[in-house]
């Protein structure tokens, strides 16, 4: 890159009367940002590249869903064979391990939360500590219009593995409209308008967030070091939602694949299979949208909840209760109607990597220009197993990692799957991890 | 979902009269009559000791209270993590806000704001006539912004608040040409505030312990008015606190007293019940269409009314014993319930109360069908589930977790042909030792309300068999629904429950360093014959509830009478 920092400040004020370009000032400041590309969103900028979580409740059936074979080439079993079409661009990850410390495994919270804070948790209700996709939307999403988006397929807001710690979560949008409305209602700017007006009265409302960011020091004088950090949070929010009203101020860089969708249909919001497949479609398609417009760079999609509530028509109890309660069939050497709803989840996961790879930008697609990590909270669910909990990576960080690799982990702690994503996405750290969860071993075998 | 009655009928514009029925409904005090100057609150304002989140339901009560039950409120909250085996109210003392819910409690505060000041409300909260319609008027923005300004952080605002909002308000006339979009700037702004989405807990020195800190008196008034009526103070309670009146332990305790006995303490018990008895587990309470085709939309917005209006009777309106709401037979019904019930229910609209049969097996709380269907799975029944929630919500008895390595497969199979009913199956299951321990003390009592299926109606068979409801509880044997409510009703440990509930509703504060306090107050309890709006008040006027208490609580016995019992604050 031979453009000097300065010239480019001075090239975005010439090109925006209003206020700097953010977006772009971002490129520049980002050390890591290498994703040029020749058909870019403005000529010569790289494009930018997104990090998030696809998350899915109650495991697989180990032998039918791992590969067997270590590395490149790694052989499909039945369970994992929807992605046939995108096995090299997945990472499969297996026998990462979750030490405990002596702290209980609490069912269908231990292990989700444990690789997303790098903690086991002591008791249930909200996170430990802050998960590693926040951490990751601190280095990258903090400039974008939503920092980042929290969806939840199966209807309750509550079904989020991120958040700041302290016991929060970031709440899950749960209604296809819902997510429309606030994706491409009032705020959204279409990249590729030709014509661009600040609107006024989101200045004047930019103007009053200040006043209300000014208040901060007289607050911070009254309080202690608990409420402080709470106070701090809430801050965080207020500056995310002036960003935001900066990206609605600034002109934005004109995205090739940002194709304004249609509003979809009311629609029933509940955990029966056939209606989340249908939700999970809709919230995919309009998410994936939403990061080829560059509104967010992070997002977190929990296609069911830990404890699925996941039902079918006709069953008299969840999947959650399937897994549990469903003797394993002698025959089959599974329990056939749990494995029903594994199939359901894993073919959505393939929809969800699909949609991604469906957008074209640059010389491929949004999938290249993403990382997306995929992980259940649990091995088995029949016996709450938490080590050798199946995950996966989809897309290359813009070639910043390997794919098509399966990955062994030999008994090592799952922070490190943790640890390296951050690494990967430009966060500066070195360890991570709490007690026999701490950790400063990367995953090198995917890093580029 | 929220689970009150509509409070139309409370928002009365009167701006004088006695404190118990008191609104402080600012559509009324404002245009009636200018109040007298509100003194601004002196800077600076004293040392944080606690940030409560308002809950969705605080927030809607506040909003209805201070601008009138037609603003309306569009949008969606951001939901409080409830921390294990607590109360809402204690997760939403370390509730943070995130990004997202952040820029939505923005856009439900600018839909506010634009209807406050739309030309159809703006006489009722505008005070004055701007100078110009184009051009900022500090003055009048001042009076506007002032009065609403109380009410929101429930204090006066400070002189540097005045003036930053004044000026949000003027900059954005300023900019935008419009006297109106500069108030609702500036109230869209108070809306986000900190000040008003915490209910923020401030601290003074305690005359009466020399060195130690109390809770200041807005912060008093704000624990009586969300404790005891879910919402915002109102003027009265405003004026107690600038008067001086909180601070006094028996002034307050008759404030307190009036408040208890004011229709809004509905709101408060109603409140309280839905927390206590989990009630966003409605939210996502779904039942199979094909097992239950009974069930339905209407069915499911009706169970968590109905038992409210049950606890309301029983407990406010009649003013009865608690452990009487497990065995009084009066509910209320409404169209969408009778096919459930099973009985005739004449109002087309509305609720009718209806009384069950002293022969009907229906007595008490936990045979509403409320109760039974959230404690079920979606197409069956579950002793299990109920038996826990009976321990765990009802008792205070926290019930571990079943191991990992459960074979259930002897539960699951409601075909079994040897194994007919759920209490078969369970004790076929039970009989391996690593689960009898835990359901033993759950099954004994979920098993007598087993005639009433996963949506809570009535069955005297399951598969052809008779269903036994014999049950168990300490060490009591009984039969059926009404067996087991006279066995709860029996129980010490139903009445410690609630007064421990409502001690850590009220605080906001789980209560395990509180024993000495929580015998007192159950000592109290019963002197009051079970009735919980006297408990509430107890509660309500324990001195030690305002005090500040830095340390943990000391490893001797806490030195405090159990009369003043103070309220440690570990984490402080």
């Amino acid at each position: 890159m031979t453009i000097s920092r300065r010239t480019a400040l001075r090239g975005v004020m010439n090109g925006a009367a209003i206020a700097v370009g953010l977006p772009l000032l971002d490129i520049f400041l980002d050390v890591n940002g290498e994703a040029m590309a020749a058909t870019g969103p403005a000529k010569g900028a790289p494009l930018p590249i997104r990090f998030g979580t696809w998350f899915w409740g109650l495991g697989v059936n180990p032998p039918r869903w791992f590969p067997d074979k270590i590395g490149a080439d790694y052989d499909l079993k039945v369970e994992l064979a929807p992605i046939k079409a995108f096995q090299h661009r997945i990472n499969v990850f297996s026998d990462f391990s979750i030490p405990l410390d002596g702290k209980p495994n609490l069912p269908h919270t231990s292990g989700g939360v444990g690789i997303r804070t790098g903690m086991a948790p002591a008791a249930d209700g909200g996170l430990p500590a802050p998960s590693f996709d926040v951490l990751i939307g601190d280095q990258i999403g903090t400039r974008s219009r939503f920092r980042s988006l929290e969806i939840s397929s199966t209807g309750d807001p509550r079904n989020s593995l991120s958040g700041r710690g302290n016991g929060n979560l970031n709440p899950s949008e749960v209604s296809p409209t819902a997510l429309y409305t606030r994706l491409f209602g009032p705020g959204f700017i279409d990249p590729n308008s030709a014509n661009f007006t600040p609107d006024a009265r989101v200045m004047a409302r930019r103007s009053v967030l200040s006043g209300v960011t000014d208040q901060r020091k007289a607050f911070e004088a009254r309080l202690g070091a608990s409420d402080k950090q709470r106070l701090d949070q809430y801050f965080t929010s207020v500056r995310q939602l002036e960003n935001q009203l900066d990206v609605e101020l600034t002109k934005p860089q004109p995205m090739v694949g940002c194709v304004v969708p249609r509003r979809p249909p009311e629609r029933d919001i509940n955990a029966e299979i056939e209606n989340v497949m249908t939700n999970h479609q809709i919230m995919s398609d309009l998410l994936v949208m939403a990061l080829a417009c560059d509104n967010t760079r992070v997002f977190n999609m929990n296609f069911n909840n830990g404890a699925s509530s996941l039902t079918r028509i006709g069953s008299t109890i969840t999947h959650h209760q399937l897994t549990h309660e469903e003797p394993l069939d002698n025959h089959l050497g599974y329990q056939p109607q749990v494995t029903f709803f594994v199939d359901k989840i894993m073919e959505a996961w393939a929809y969800f990597v699909g949609a991604l790879d469906g957008v074209k930008e640059g010389n491929g697609t949004l999938l290249d220009n993403c990382l997306v990590f995929a992980h259940s909270e649990t091995e088995f669910a029949k016996f709450h197993t938490i080590d050798n909990i199946p995950m996966m990576t989809a897309g290359s960080a813009s070639g910043r990692i390997k794919t098509g690799i399966h990955v062994a982990g030999e008994s090592t702690p799952v922070s490190r799957v943790g640890l390296t994503l951050q690494q990967v996405m430009g966060v500066p750290v070195d360890k991570w991890g709490s007690g026999s969860l701490e950790t400063n071993k990367s995953i090198s075998e995917i890093l580029a | 979902m929220l689970h009150r009655t509509a409070r139309t009928a409370l928002v009365i514009a009167l701006p004088l009269v006695a404190l118990g029925c008191m609104t402080g409904h600012l559509a009324g005090s404002v245009s009636a009559e200018m109040p007298a100057p509100i003194a601004a609150s002196p800077e600076p304002l004293g040392q944080i000791v606690g940030m409560r989140r308002l809950t969705e339901a605080q927030y809607r009560n506040a909003i209805a209270d201070i601008f009138g039950p037609d603003i309306i409120v569009a949008g969606r909250f951001e939901p409080i993590v409830r921390p294990a085996h607590q109360l809402i109210a204690t997760g939403a003392a370390a509730a943070s806000i995130s990004p997202a819910g952040l820029e939505q409690f923005d856009a439900i505060g600018r839909g506010i704001a634009a209807q406050v000041f739309d030309p159809a409300h703006r006489a009722t909260f505008v005070p004055c006539t701007s100078k110009s319609a184009a051009q900022p008027d500090d003055d009048c923005v001042r009076a506007t912004l002032l009065p609403i300004g109380r009410y929101l952080f429930r204090r006066p605002l400070t002189n540097g608040e005045q003036a930053a909002y004044v000026r949000m308000a003027s900059e954005a006339t300023t900019r935008s040409g419009d006297f109106y979009a500069g108030l609702q700037l500036a109230l869209g702004a108070m809306l986000v505030s900190p000040d008003f989405l915490y209910v923020i807990e401030s601290a003074e020195p305690d005359p009466a312990r020399p060195g130690e800190m109390r809770l200041d008196a807005y912060s008093r008034a704000a624990r009586l008015s969300f404790f005891l009526w879910n919402t915002t103070p109102n003027d009265a309670l405003l004026r107690a606190a600038a008067e001086g009146r909180l601070a006094d332990p028996a002034q307050l305790a008759a404030v307190a007293q009036h408040m208890v006995k004011s229709p809004r303490l509905e709101a408060g018990v109603r409140a309280f019940f839905a927390d206590m008895l989990m009630f966003e587990k409605f939210d996502d309470l779904a039942k199979d269409p094909i097992v239950y085709p009974r069930f339905n939309q209407d069915v499911a917005k009706a169970l968590p009314e109905q038992l409210l209006r049950m606890i309301v009777d029983q407990l406010v309106t009649r003013d009865g014993d608690y452990r009487d709401l497990f065995t009084t037979r009066r509910t209320f019904m409404t169209r969408a319930l009778g096919p459930i019930y099973n009985v005739p229910v004449v109002s087309r609209t509305g609720w009718e109360p209806h009384d069950f049969a002293a022969t009907d097996d229906r007595a008490g709380l936990l045979s509403q069908a409320g109760f039974l269907s959230l404690y079920a799975h979606s197409g069956r029944s579950s002793p299990t589930l109920r038996g826990r929630a009976i321990r765990e919500r009802l008792l205070c008895e926290p019930v571990p977790d079943p191991p990992g390595n459960v074979n259930f497969a002897v539960v699951q199979d409601t075909t079994n042909a040897v194994l007919r009913t759920a209490r078969a199956r369970l004790s076929a299951h039970a009989s391996d030792p690593t689960c009898a321990a835990c359901h033993r003390i759950t099954d004994p009592i979920g098993l007598p309300l087993e005639r009433f299926d996963g949506i809570g109606a009535f069955r005297a068979k399951e598969n052809g068999v008779d269903i036994d409801v014999a049950g168990k509880l300490e060490d009591a044997n009984f039969t059926g629904a009404d067996g087991l409510g006279k066995a709860l009703a029996g129980n010490p440990a139903t009445t410690e429950c609630v007064a421990n509930r409502a001690l850590e509703y009220a605080t906001g504060k789980a209560t395990d360093d509180q024993a000495d306090l929580l015998a007192a107050l159950d000592k109290g309890f019963a002197a009051d014959r079970y009735r919980l709006p006297a408990l509430m008040l107890r509660i309500a006027s324990l001195p030690g509830l305002y005090e500040i208490h830095r340390a943990p609580a000391p490893a001797s016995p806490v030195a405090s009478s159990p009369a003043t019992g103070a309220i440690t604050g570990a984490n402080r």
